[in-house]
């Protein structure tokens, strides 16, 4: 086991693959001598060469349909997109070309294509540089989605995207970049768990707090403050958001019978509004209270000084978890002083 | 850079269809070009008569495919008619492992290549969204989003030099697609890394009920010098002319050179697809005009002058024609609608549990008809 940041493991992920697999290759914007603007790419130039590690024009379509180009080629692309909120110039390429190809050619052709993607806020940037963009892709079939929370996911589930022969969306939270974890680079990823399946990241016994990515840690925080209060809460990191390990999830949920879901992106029609809906479908009678979505609001990704304000913090969630108990909470309060 | 470049100076306006490289008159003259000709040295009467040959069977199973339309038989169909000079003397100029991304309108390209009958009829009978295995041809499926295939044939390309063979990799497109992001930056990628791509933009004037100028105030060949690719402007109603135009291409991508740019000039003669109606954006003068530059026309022409076109020939080209207009028709008849549980096949290469959930309760529902027929016959 090593100490890594999550921007070092996700290195260390890139540079094995492409050691053990001379079609995989990376491209993007700045990812050559740069490095990428976050050096995820680091030194990988100077060991593979610049046709394994491709400085792109600055054209986000451009990069998305060459790489389906290469994947018909029979390469494996790893693409960064430089941030969240310049994925959408290429999503014609991934919606109707990435993830439809292997459905329209009935098998023949496969779109083994990583899309890396810088993702979520917290960390004071300028505008369009800290959406949560998951919600479109969980929305597109033929695509995986995954969202990272922690160095050794980083690690071991960049590795499994890159190795899947389906398309993978793949979510790293900026503000996770410099947290250090323990990564075991030497495990067999075959022998880890699938990048499909959930992680129980605390065991709880009064609310299941589901999330994935950043989110996690603060879930987390949540749990820790409410054990305080004596609520014991399961926080589930997802890992997966398409397709969602709902094994793990109903299980929680039937044991806890009460159903916290916390993200940064917008509510509407988001991960939140899915896993509840698939939630009450199969535990409806186990459900204690109705559910609760802790979110990003309805708004576009505020000005840097104002985001703690959009971002679901510790208190938002206690809030919530609070309401699914029936605790005193927020709208209680509000309603005994109308 | 070697380029190579249309009558000078090069026309100003989009829609001066004669400043084109041709061979062939429309009334079946041979021209002699300087640059174009030796690259059809070799193509004697025998030959003229292939290419005669492919454009009149393409156009028969475009008249089939119109009228398999007509009968309720395909949903839609995206007719070439007009276009068979650039479709079929392009495609020729291929090597087997060259690797060819069309958009939906080209039937002479996948008669080329080697499409078999139902491959013309399946996806627009909506049986499957694509009908060949890209593989078996090397040829991508058809693609029915404006301009997306240059990108991927531009990606293709790269993995080519990647690779360190010496295929080509192609891209056909309307003059419409010319102006979607896609293609400009297509040219970009392709220029930037020296990609073997041939770029074929067939400007048949009308993007549905657009005119060219809509999309273009100058021939579109005029675009790609500006990106560092070497442009053509040729006749697509001469397939001598497409022929030789694309067989400069291909060497020139192929021998190390980078990306090429061919527009090739011609006309749509019928609706963009059978959905609409050309009589409401465009008058009858015009495709007058253009039905007097028809392809096959033009061949006929040019042998006759050399007495090289037989009744006999004529009579067996028709039955040829014939003969697969009547596969394509019994490719249709004889379609096989997958089974129900079908539609969930493909979406993933590997197991998904999401899908795999919906197909048990899809398979469950279909299967609880049986049971009631079943328990009906009980009863």
């Amino acid at each position: 086991m090593t100490q890594l940041t999550m921007a070092k493991s996700i290195n260390e992920g890139l540079r094995r693959a492409m050691a053990d697999d001379p079609r995989v290759l990376v491209m993007g914007e700045d990812i050559g001598k740069l490095g990428g603007v976050f050096r995820i790419t680091d030194g990988l130039l100077d060991e593979f060469g610049a046709k394994r590690v491709i400085d792109t024009p600055l054209a986000e379509a451009g990069i998305m349909g060459t790489a389906v180009g290469l994947a018909f080629r029979g390469f494996r692309p790893v693409v960064e997109i430089q941030f969240d909120g310049f994925v959408y110039p290429a999503f014609d390429q991934i919606v109707c070309q990435v993830a439809k190809l292997h459905y329209r050619t009935q098998g023949n052709v496969t779109m083994p294509i990583t899309i890396r993607i810088p993702w979520a806020g917290g960390v004071g940037a300028a505008e369009h540089h800290s959406e949560s963009p998951e919600a479109y892709f969980v929305h597109t079939s033929g695509l995986r989605v995954v969202a990272v929370s922690n160095p050794q996911d980083a690690y071991v589930m960049l590795r499994q995207a890159i190795a899947s022969d389906d398309p993978v969306v793949y979510f790293e939270p900026k503000r996770l970049y410099h947290q250090k974890g323990e990564v075991d680079l030497d495990m067999d990823v075959a022998d880890a768990p699938p990048m499909g399946v959930a992680r129980v990241a605390r065991e709880g016994e009064d609310v299941t707090l589901l999330t994935y990515g950043a989110q996690v840690a603060t879930a987390l925080d949540a749990a820790t403050a409410a054990e305080d209060e004596g609520v014991s809460i399961e926080v589930i990191d997802l890992r997966s958001i398409s397709p969602v390990d709902y094994r793990t999830v109903t299980a929680s949920v039937r044991k806890t019978g009460r159903v916290v879901v916390t993200h940064e992106a917008a509510r509407e029609a988001g991960v939140g509004a899915e896993l509840i809906a698939s939630v009450t479908e199969q535990c409806f009678h186990y459900l204690e209270a109705p559910p609760v979505r802790v979110t990003g609001f309805d708004i576009p990704y505020p000005p840097a000084k104002l985001e703690k304000h959009h971002l679901p913090d510790l208190d938002r969630i206690l809030d919530a978890v609070d309401r699914v108990l029936d605790r005193p909470n927020s709208l209680t309060t509000a309603e005994a002083g109308s | 850079m070697t380029m190579m470049h249309t009558l000078s100076p090069t026309a100003d306006h989009a829609t001066d269809t004669d400043d084109v490289a041709r061979l062939i008159t429309p009334d079946g003259e041979r021209l002699a070009d300087r640059e174009l000709d030796p690259w059809v040295a070799d193509v004697d009467a025998e030959a003229l008569r292939g290419l005669y040959r492919d454009m009149t069977v393409v156009r028969r199973i475009d008249t089939e495919g119109v009228a398999l339309q007509r009968q309720g038989q395909l949903g839609l169909w995206a007719p070439c008619q007009g276009q068979e000079a650039t479709q079929v003397g392009t495609a020729r100029a291929f090597r087997a492992d060259d690797f060819v991304f069309p958009s939906y309108r080209e039937i002479g390209v996948g008669f080329v290549r080697g499409a078999a009958p139902a491959d013309f009829v399946l996806a627009w009978r909506g049986e499957a969204h694509s009908t060949y295995n890209p593989y078996d041809l090397n040829t991508a499926t058809p693609q029915i989003i404006i301009g997306a295939q240059a990108l991927h044939a531009v990606g293709y390309g790269m993995g080519i030099t990647f690779d360190g063979t010496d295929q080509v990799a192609a891209a056909y497109f309307g003059d419409g697609a010319t102006s979607q992001g896609d293609v400009n930056e297509a040219m970009v990628f392709a220029s930037s890394f020296r990609a073997p791509v041939v770029f074929v933009c067939t400007n048949n004037q009308w993007a549905i009920s657009e005119p060219v100028t809509v999309q273009a105030k100058f021939p579109i060949a005029g675009r790609a010098p500006g990106f560092g690719i070497p442009s053509l402007r040729v006749d697509g109603n001469d397939v001598l002319a497409c022929l030789a135009a694309m067989r400069w291409a291909t060497d020139h991508a192929r021998t190390g050179n980078g990306p090429v740019f061919l527009e090739a000039v011609t006309y749509r003669m019928g609706p963009h697809t059978t959905s609409d109606d050309p009589t409401r954006y465009r008058d009858k003068d015009e495709v007058e005009r253009w039905r007097r530059r028809d392809p096959l026309a033009r061949v006929e022409a040019l042998l006759r002058r050399r007495d090289e076109f037989s009744d006999e020939f004529a009579r067996d080209v028709a039955a040829e024609a014939d003969r697969w207009g009547a596969e394509v028709r019994a490719a249709t008849l004889n379609a096989r609608t997958k089974e129900p549980i079908e539609i969930l096949d493909h979406v993933y290469a590997e197991p998904h549990v999401g899908l795999d959930a919906q197909r048990a309760d899809f398979a469950a529902y279909l299967g609880s008809f049986s049971d009631a027929v079943a328990g009906g016959e009980a009863r």
